[in-house]
């Protein structure tokens, strides 16, 4: 199978490891990824934020780039997806936009989350799982531009949605119940309103242990800054002694493989999981 | 104070006619306000605002720390009983407000997402830590994150060289065409 891959900007720097791990990943199962031609960036919150045309027309280079490839649009960034599919319904007159296009609408545009929890590819996970996640307890963390507002993303359980969730049981790890799995972590206010992502974080972790979890999943590297590389500064804020590891859903699933570049994805966490996966005999 | 529908304020002309959000079924039920997640850092809740736009108290609006806390989460666009789009209508403030030099209450946010988008100018695509070197100039506020910075440096989380598009020329055109459309 071949499907089409618009990484983002993200995951050629701060999320290098949901990059290498989704590559690695998407390599065992067969899948071959096309990175869509010359892509650019998709505008993210800064071009809605500042100017409409900017916030259509960004995106909708790359999906007519990538409607020549004539298959799926993988997407593992929130807010990238967030975006292209807002550009596909201005490109097929759901929502009003002044940018010209040739774009059809004629490709599916699919989070990372939805492609792999397709029935058939969770599927192929289970068969791949060498090493089940026996012992680790996980919160999904799914945020809020992969659900909202549906008459974009076109998630139909978007207050609960289940994708991930899906993913982490067949992995073999627990995904435990709770009720913040789309609330907001601050999101691109996090260089510039560091005090809301903190206090937003901060309700997702105490949220997090409540529910029982060792650990957060993640498939958003926006999702995976605020709460992994912020984490110890809003321990220390809180008095609070958080340790939750926050993985990419990607690297959970090589982990499960065995695959062999696990501690290189993970060694560029700030929260180090190793802990965690020694006390479940999983390193 | 109750307006006729003959006598729309200006500004409720301006929001709904050039930015094109339907705001006039708001029956103020303040489900966007208390289903905000950022509602503790807004000085003006979100419905206020839309009730504000009706009354025509445009500076009062445009000069609110609302627009700038808010994190474009959507849930209030997806929770309204009504379909206002509160999410856009936050978009169509903020621009309101940089586009005419207005004296924001957040000047941190404009700044940065200037940074951002000029970074895209130039290469097509985020380099982040030229972007955020872009920024923190701007701002003076180097001691922020320094030592965040150097953590995810360590990890190699900070990509040194910029990647771009070959396709500068075409972003280049987005962005003149934008620019083109601002002033018309």
């Amino acid at each position: 199978m071949r499907v089409s891959y618009y990484p983002g900007c993200s995951l050629e720097g701060s999320a290098r490891d949901y990059d290498e791990s989704l590559r690695a990943v998407f390599d065992v199962l067969g899948i071959e990824l096309r990175e869509v031609e010359d892509w650019n960036c998709c505008g993210a919150s800064s071009a809605h934020i500042t100017d409409d045309f900017l916030s259509a027309a960004l995106p909708m280079r790359n999906l007519e780039i990538a409607e020549k490839e004539n298959n799926d649009l993988l997407i593992p960034c929130m807010a990238c997806f967030n975006r292209l599919k807002s550009a596909e319904k201005a490109a097929i007159g759901e929502i009003k936009t002044d940018v010209k296009t040739s774009y059809k609408g004629k490709i599916k545009i699919k989070h990372i989350l939805d492609f792999l929890s397709e029935d058939s590819n969770l599927a192929s996970i289970g068969r791949f799982v060498k090493k089940p996640l026996t012992g680790i307890k996980v919160v999904s963390y799914y945020g809020c531009l992969y659900a909202r507002p549906p008459k974009i993303t076109d998630v139909t359980d978007y207050e609960d949605p289940r994708s991930m969730d899906k993913l982490i049981n067949i992995l073999g790890a627990e995904s435990k119940p709770w009720s913040f799995k789309t609330d907001c972590c601050g999101g691109n206010l996090a260089l510039t309103r560091i005090d809301i992502v903190r206090r937003l974080s901060n309700n997702l972790f105490d949220m997090a242990v409540e529910a029982g979890a060792d650990c957060i999943a993640v498939a958003c590297p926006l999702c995976h800054a605020n709460l992994d590389t912020r984490q110890k500064e809003i321990s220390d804020e809180y008095g609070k002694g958080y340790y939750l590891p926050v993985f990419y859903i990607t690297e959970l699933i090589g982990l499960s493989m065995g695959h062999s570049d696990v501690e290189k994805w993970l060694r560029r966490h700030l929260v180090d999981p190793m802990g965690l996966l020694r006390s479940v005999g999983l390193m | 104070m109750l307006l006729e529908r003959n006598n729309r304020s200006s500004f409720l002309q301006e929001i709904e006619g050039k930015r094109e959000v339907e705001i006039s079924s708001c029956f103020q039920c303040k489900k966007c306000s208390n289903g905000c997640p950022v509602n503790f850092a807004m000085d003006i809740m979100p419905h206020k605002i839309i009730h504000m736009i009706r009354l025509g108290l445009k500076d009062e609006a445009l000069k609110s720390s609302t627009i700038w806390a808010c994190a474009s989460c959507e849930t209030c666009t997806t929770r309204c009983p009504n379909n206002i789009d509160i999410a856009k209508l936050m978009d169509a403030l903020r621009q309101m407000a940089t586009d005419s030099g207005f004296d924001t209450a957040q000047k941190d946010v404009p700044v940065f997402h200037s940074a951002f988008l000029s970074s895209i100018k130039k290469r097509g695509r985020i380099h982040e830590l030229g972007m955020i070197g872009e920024y923190k100039l701007k701002t003076g506020d180097f001691m922020k994150d320094s030592r965040l910075g150097w953590e995810m440096f360590k990890r190699g989380k900070l990509k040194i060289l910029p990647s771009g598009v070959r396709g500068r020329k075409e972003i280049r055109g987005i962005f003149d065409e934008a620019g083109r459309r601002k002033r018309s």
